[in-house]
């Protein structure tokens, strides 16, 4: 299988006027195609940031990564805007969506920056709402449906540009239990379909749903294992 | 086209979210663009009135007055003023210049008329026939000098309707046949003029015509003449024809040194421009203070901007995370306040219009619209989008994904 994230030696380190802050230590590993990695840790220890490098929306102090083989390194802002449209499928914690728009027009923003012919839009959109249970909710705004809603259009969202990954940050983080598990029913049903999905957790049991889980703790990998656990 | 169709279709729609911000946006603009149409279209209006009036007076007027006009101090020398005689008049309209139609001598002056009733002192000007087509004085009953008056030194007379009014007590009163003595002379009235309007000096309607050869001779004594008017064959001929009757006066007076001419001819350009000028100078003046607040209304939507980018910080982030370029942000931003300035615009060009109508309305004056200023105000209200509009899209664009999602 195709290395679709690999990290070498990634460190960040934030300078501050109280001294520096090291938020990632050396950190390396590989993310192979149709895995589903769960990276977790206790607060502060870096996975948010580790997180953000993945994204491509922050960039490392030393180290290489290449995402889907392409080195994200000295890129300008507008390059590493490009590789997060084309690569990476961003999941929230707090959903992000367009406030007072349309469920479909939500769906419908990364094409926009992509590129995607506009005839082709509304399609795609509503294959992936189709996808994640919403094709009867299109003209419904952000704020008039529910979180696990929200989070399903996000997940949509993160799909129409069929991103090389899809990231997930705390992607249950503000939704109800119940709902939560229809979300991470989701996930599953989409890594089964060989969709590639690192996801940031700290809650042990939405972990459970991932095939590896990698523990982070100062800013260092403390634990990368497959998870035998995992539920199908 | 298609990438800045979107971008305004999205601008709309999220203006029109937040329609309570939008609207106190605009209004600055509003207030800005339609006090310049406002003003610029009442100005333009008062230009036309007083084009009207003067166009009123006789198109294609030239007036021949004696005295220099670089005597200066000296000019008014009562001596200076007697350089132009009936002969001159005559000499001129028998050479027949090709850009001159007709010349009318004149000769006017104040003076005490008094009928049966009462009296007043008003002006009294002795014509010839061609003053009626030079000036275009048009009568509502009766006739006008005829060149029969002028040779048979008929004392006759033609009123202005305020003089009927002055010397019979109402302006409908039909004086036509009665006897008026103007300067202790008796006049019979043949014809009354209609009522042109005007006000102060160049009050046609407070004036009094008789024979040229009677006013001279008899009524005030005098061998000179207060004018000549000239009626050129069209605008575009002006200056050729006061070139021609210039030259032809200044030989005939024995003048080489044009600066030393003893009289003066004026168009009614100039006298125009020197009219319109008071008004355009005011027009200016008002036109400068709505500028002023045309760059309040532009700081007004740049704060109202300000405000947005920071209150959108999430969502610009969001943008930006999705794979929204520096690019694609500031447009987004830009065109936003380009819509709102350029709405501002529409709406202060019709609220200007609508000033200006109402103010024609109120004044029973004259309505025009500059059309000029509402291609200004177009311009001018979309410049205002962009450069009042492009700092908070530089910062919009320029906040990092990171920081904005960040951002609570």
């Amino acid at each position: 299988m195709k290395n679709i994230i690999d990290l070498k030696n990634i460190s960040k380190i934030y300078t501050t006027e109280a001294g520096k802050t090291i938020a990632l230590d050396n950190v390396s590993f590989n993310v192979k195609t149709g895995e589903f990695v769960a990276i977790m840790g206790p607060s502060g220890s870096g996975k948010s940031t580790l997180m953000h490098i993945l994204g491509a929306i922050d960039i490392p102090t030393s180290g290489t990564y290449l995402l889907d083989g392409e080195n994200v390194e000295n890129l300008d802002d507008d390059q590493l805007a490009d590789i997060r449209n084309r690569k990476i499928g961003f999941v929230f914690q707090a959903f992000n969506l367009l406030p007072r728009t349309t469920v479909l027009q939500n769906v419908i923003l990364p094409m926009k920056y992509g590129n995607v012919p506009e005839e082709n839009r509304e399609p795609i959109a509503k294959k992936f709402l189709t996808l994640v249970g919403l094709q009867d909710r299109l003209s419904h705004t952000s704020n008039q449906i529910s979180g696990g809603q929200q989070q399903r259009v996000a997940i949509a969202r993160a799909l129409v540009m069929n991103p090389a990954i899809i990231l997930a940050d705390e992607p249950t983080g503000n939704i109800a239990s119940s709902q939560a598990e229809e979300v991470m029913a989701i996930f599953q049903k989409l890594n089964d379909d060989g969709h590639t999905i690192i996801m940031i957790t700290h809650e042990p049991d939405i972990a459970q749903h991932s095939k590896r889980i990698i523990i982070l703790k100062d800013g260092q990998i403390v634990s990368d294992q497959l998870n035998y656990q995992y539920r199908i | 086209m298609k990438f800045f169709a979107e971008i305004i279709k999205d601008g709309f729609l999220t203006l029109k979210l937040n329609k309570m911000r939008t609207g106190l946006a605009i209004l600055g603009i509003v207030i800005g663009i339609g006090s310049v149409i406002a003003l610029m279209s009442i100005g333009e209006a008062s230009k036309k009135s007083v084009q009207n009036q003067i166009q009123s007076l006789g198109a294609n007027l030239l007036t021949i007055s004696p005295g220099s006009q670089s005597q200066g101090m000296v000019r008014g020398a009562a001596g200076g003023r007697t350089t132009l005689t009936s002969e001159d008049a005559s000499a001129l309209e028998a050479k027949k210049f090709s850009a001159i139609k007709t010349v009318s001598p004149e000769y006017s002056s104040r003076t005490q008329v008094i009928s049966s009733q009462s009296n007043t002192n008003t002006q009294v000007y002795g014509v010839t026939q061609n003053y009626q087509t030079v000036h275009k004085v048009t009568l509502s009953s009766g006739q006008f000098i005829s060149e029969n008056d002028l040779t048979a030194n008929s004392k006759v007379a033609v009123l202005g309707p305020t003089v009927v009014e002055d010397l019979f007590g109402d302006s409908s009163f039909n004086p036509i046949g009665q006897s008026i003595k103007i300067n202790g002379q008796s006049f019979q009235v043949i014809g009354v003029t209609k009522a042109k309007g005007g006000s102060g000096m160049s009050n046609q309607d407070d004036q009094i015509y008789i024979p040229l050869s009677v006013a001279q001779k008899q009524v005030f004594g005098v061998k000179y003449l207060s004018a000549i008017s000239l009626e050129a064959i069209s605008q575009e001929e002006m200056t050729r024809a006061m070139n021609q009757a210039g030259y032809f006066l200044l030989e005939r007076h024995k003048i080489t040194d044009t600066t030393k001419a003893d009289f003066t001819i004026r168009s009614q350009a100039d006298i125009m421009s020197a009219m319109t000028s008071v008004s355009g100078t005011l027009t200016g003046l008002l036109s400068g203070v709505a500028a002023i607040s045309l760059i309040v209304g532009g700081i007004g939507i740049m704060n109202i901007m300000l405000v947005t980018v920071t209150e959108r910080t999430r969502e610009i982030g969001l943008r930006k995370a999705l794979g929204a370029k520096k690019k694609a942000i500031i447009y987004q931003f830009l065109v936003e306040s380009v819509i709102l300035t350029f709405s501002g615009g529409m709406i202060g060009i019709l609220a200007g219009i609508l000033t200006a109508f109402v103010y024609a309305q109120l004044n029973s004056s004259l309505f025009a619209i500059s059309v000029s200023s509402i291609f200004l105000a177009f311009f001018v209200s979309v410049a205002i989008g962009i450069v009042f509009g492009w700092y908070p899209a530089k910062r919009a664009s320029a906040l990092q994904p990171i920081e904005a999602l960040r951002y609570e």
